[in-house]
């Protein structure tokens, strides 16, 4: 079994390192903090939060969204370039898709913390009523935690078998762990065809999944009268922005655990820059579709639709209005058209910037809309008339963007950060050709 | 003598008993009086009770003909509306002060405790040159309703009388009917409601309806104006229309064609046509049941600004200090 030894050392599962550990402390911390503040407020009730009945969606909607959209990497990276037959997205596949199921799980999790009443949750089957958008997202959210997860584990599968292996001799324990995950894989012809029809069956299923959740997303919104919501624009334009911060938040990552894992000779400059092409290609997109929704509506802008652009665009929220569109979008775009950004250091940097920036565009799509009723705010106390998220909801969302995190770092511990498996036969393909050049 | 005196009381007593008997009986009950229990007694047992009938006359019932009436069986299905009804509301426009009487009964019957009330009296002026006027709003409980499209479990339904009511005990609190409605006529209840009742929370639970709103309200669940079916079913206005010290409110039927503000009772259909009625947000397409009237030949507008509270619409019980930001 020498053959899997280099990778299992270089992409296998490692222990982690003092750093790891403080970063697992921080991030329990976080969550456990978020525990306590999401107990508080399912005794007080939401009133622990800044929401109120004219924004009443707030932080918890816009970061439901962030997490879906940064869900859909999953779909363009291991999905789209499948069928492509882009070979360079081999190192990034089994990050994307770790990325991708960590975001739709703490999706799922995050709509609930916007429920006021989860006790009721059984309701939303019970009593489901089909033309609810709600309901779509019942529907197609858990679908996708499934097919993310198979997604991820089928692939899989060959290398906890050779995990299985690895440990027999010296850790039984894991041995025996890997090798119920590994399903008694032999790699036997049937295994192999079963296991590579699932896969490919899977990764085309996650593209219309993938389209179909981040338009439910936006349906979410655009089902409603509300001025800047009511938008045919919306579902598309939810798509473009989902693979920006998909691919933003997959960049970010890969470019950690290379570092960390000392990765540069498995995830190369060529395969940064690729992706880097992707990276500007979907910003690119983005920005078309931003145009529709901002620009283009301001020459027939009714009056509470030019009222609500002008909130954003020169009144209240211009400031991160304009920082999250020039510098998380546009410069993104311009930049990545330059071969030394696309290099692993700066795209890293761009990639962070795009993914927090990402995070408060979500932000600016569900708050100022809810500020523009088409009646006067009146009769509430001032503070109604604005919105900025409360301590609790700060710790409440930290959490999640931390559980998140926590899947990753969890994922990244204990499953090969590549497939060991196919880079053993990628290495056995070269070897042979060489020996056939040689010949 | 004394025995005697002892004798009459007893009857007295006696008879006391029995009428009070009836009339606990009698008022609740005697809806099963079959034909004839007096001469054909079917009880196995042979027991008879005396009741006083209608006329006044002792009785003999057998007891296993006397059933309970049911007071609190409603005659029609919740969710499905009183029959042949379509409730609707005209608001004359010209007759608004902003006297606010509306907007306090209807916190006070609904138990409104809330920083936002449902019926909402707002100041309009659309432009400058264009002249002010008051604006009251309800839940305008719509024939193509938003809010009822986009509820995941049905805790908001349409019913056939033309109510939009709200099940809070189904509710699941996302709040997508509140992003939905356009009128803005939807209230969140983020805490646990500080409602005071004067009867005790059994009869409160009791009485608890959709068709009564606000009894009670539910932490984490939406409320809104109802229309007061509670009292359409008495054969009563609904709070708001009664308090109204300028009859601005009409309520009533729009199968019948009739509308009353109390007062005086009209001809929907002539009312509209007469005034020029509208409904608010039409280009919606969301179909109101509730009519306005403009604000022509109307009364002063300024002498509504003294009631006028940009930051309130819930007077507080203690209202010394406003506590509106608890967060």
């Amino acid at each position: 079994m020498s053959k899997y030894d280099q990778f299992i050392k270089d992409v296998g599962p490692q222990k982690f390192s003092r750093g790891g550990m403080l970063w697992m402390g921080f991030l329990i911390l976080l969550i456990a903090a978020g525990i306590v503040a999401y107990i508080d407020q399912l005794i007080e009730g939401q009133v622990v939060t800044n929401m109120r009945d004219y924004v009443l969606w707030g932080v918890y909607i816009s970061n439901f969204v962030f997490f879906v959209a940064t869900s859909f990497v999953g779909a363009i990276v291991v999905a789209v370039l499948r069928l492509t037959n882009s070979e360079w997205r081999r190192p990034f596949v089994r990050l994307a898709e770790i990325v991708a199921l960590a975001c739709i799980i703490m999706a799922g999790i995050t709509i609930v913390i916007d429920m006021a009443r989860p006790d009721r949750m059984l309701n939303l089957f019970i009593h489901a009523r089909l033309q609810s958008p709600i309901t779509w997202d019942v529907i197609i959210i858990p679908t996708f935690i499934v097919v993310s997860l198979l997604l991820l584990y089928f692939p899989l599968i060959p290398d906890f078998a050779i995990l299985r292996d690895h440990y027999k001799g010296n850790n039984k324990r894991l041995s025996k762990i890997y090798g119920f995950f590994a399903v008694k894989w032999q790699w036997t012809k049937e295994q192999l065809k079963l296991k590579n029809k699932s896969v490919h069956l899977l990764a085309l299923m996650i593209i219309p999944l993938g389209l179909i959740l981040e338009s439910i997303d936006a349906y979410l919104f655009s089902t409603t009268y509300r001025v800047g919501w009511d938008s045919s624009n919306f579902a598309p334009y939810f798509i473009s922005g989902a693979m920006v911060a998909g691919i933003g938040a997959l960049v970010s990552v890969v470019y950690i655990v290379r570092r960390n894992k000392q990765l540069e000779s498995y995830i190369t400059e060529y395969h940064f820059d690729k992706m880097g092409k992707l990276f500007n290609l979907a910003c690119i997109i983005y920005l078309y579709f931003n145009i529709n929704e901002y620009l283009v509506p301001l020459f027939t802008a009714k009056k509470g639709e030019s009222e609500h652009l002008e909130t954003l665009l020169r009144g209240d929220f211009a400031i991160p209005f304009w920082i999250v569109t020039l510098i998380g979008l546009v410069l993104p775009a311009i930049l990545l058209i330059f071969k030394r950004f696309r290099k692993p250091k700066p795209m890293f940097y761009i990639a962070v910037v795009v993914v927090i920036c990402s995070w408060w565009k979500r932000y600016l799509i569900v708050t100022p809309t809810l500020l523009h009723p088409y009646l006067p705010i009146q009769g509430v106390p001032e503070s109604w008339r604005h919105y900025f998220p409360s301590l609790h909801e700060w710790v409440i969302t930290s959490a999640t963007l931390a559980m998140a995190l926590m899947i990753i770092t969890l994922l990244v511990r204990y499953v090969p950060v590549m497939s060991i498996d196919r880079l053993a036969e990628e290495e056995a393909e070269r070897v042979s050709t060489e020996k056939k050049a040689t010949i | 003598m004394d025995d005697q005196m002892k004798d009459t009381r007893r009857k007295f007593l006696n008879n006391g008993w029995k009428l009070g008997l009836a009339s606990i009986v009698g008022g609740a009950a005697l809806t099963h009086l079959k034909e004839g229990f007096a001469f054909e007694s079917k009880d196995p047992s042979g027991k008879t009770m005396e009741l006083m009938d209608t006329e006044g006359n002792i009785i003999e019932v057998d007891p296993m003909d006397i059933e309970e009436m049911d007071l609190d069986h409603v005659t029609h299905n919740v969710r499905r509306g009183i029959p042949g009804r379509k409730f609707t509301m005209v608001v004359d426009l010209a007759k608004c002060q902003n006297a606010l009487a509306c907007q306090r009964s209807c916190n006070k019957h609904h138990f409104v405790t809330g920083d936002n009330a449902w019926l909402k009296v707002y100041k309009m002026q659309e432009t400058e040159d264009t002249a002010p006027y008051w604006l009251p709003t309800m839940c305008m409980h719509c024939d193509q309703p938003a809010c009822v499209t986009v509820c995941p479990v049905d805790a908001t339904f349409k019913r056939e009388d033309g109510l939009v009511l709200i099940d809070n005990d189904r509710c699941v609190g996302c709040r997508f009917c509140m992003a939905a409605c356009p009128y803005s006529t939807r209230v969140f209840n983020w805490n646990e409601p500080n409602q005071e009742f004067e009867m005790n929370m059994d009869m409160v639970e009791e009485m608890h309806s959709p068709e009564h709103a606000g009894m009670p309200s539910v932490k984490g669940t939406v409320d809104k104006c109802d229309f007061c079916p509670h009292q359409a079913e008495k054969g009563e206005l609904p709070h708001c229309v009664t308090a109204c010290p300028n009859g601005v409110f009409y309520f009533g039927d729009k199968n019948e064609d009739v509308v009353t503000n109390g007062n005086e009772t009209v001809r929907l259909s002539k009312l509209l046509e007469e005034n020029a009625g509208y409904r608010m947000f039409e280009d919606l397409g969301t179909e109101p049941s509730v009519y306005y009237l403009p604000p022509k030949d109307r009364l002063s507008f300024e002498e509504g600004l003294e009631n006028y509270n940009e930051f309130q619409s819930v007077e507080k019980p203690d209202s010394t200090v406003e506590n509106s930001d608890e967060s």
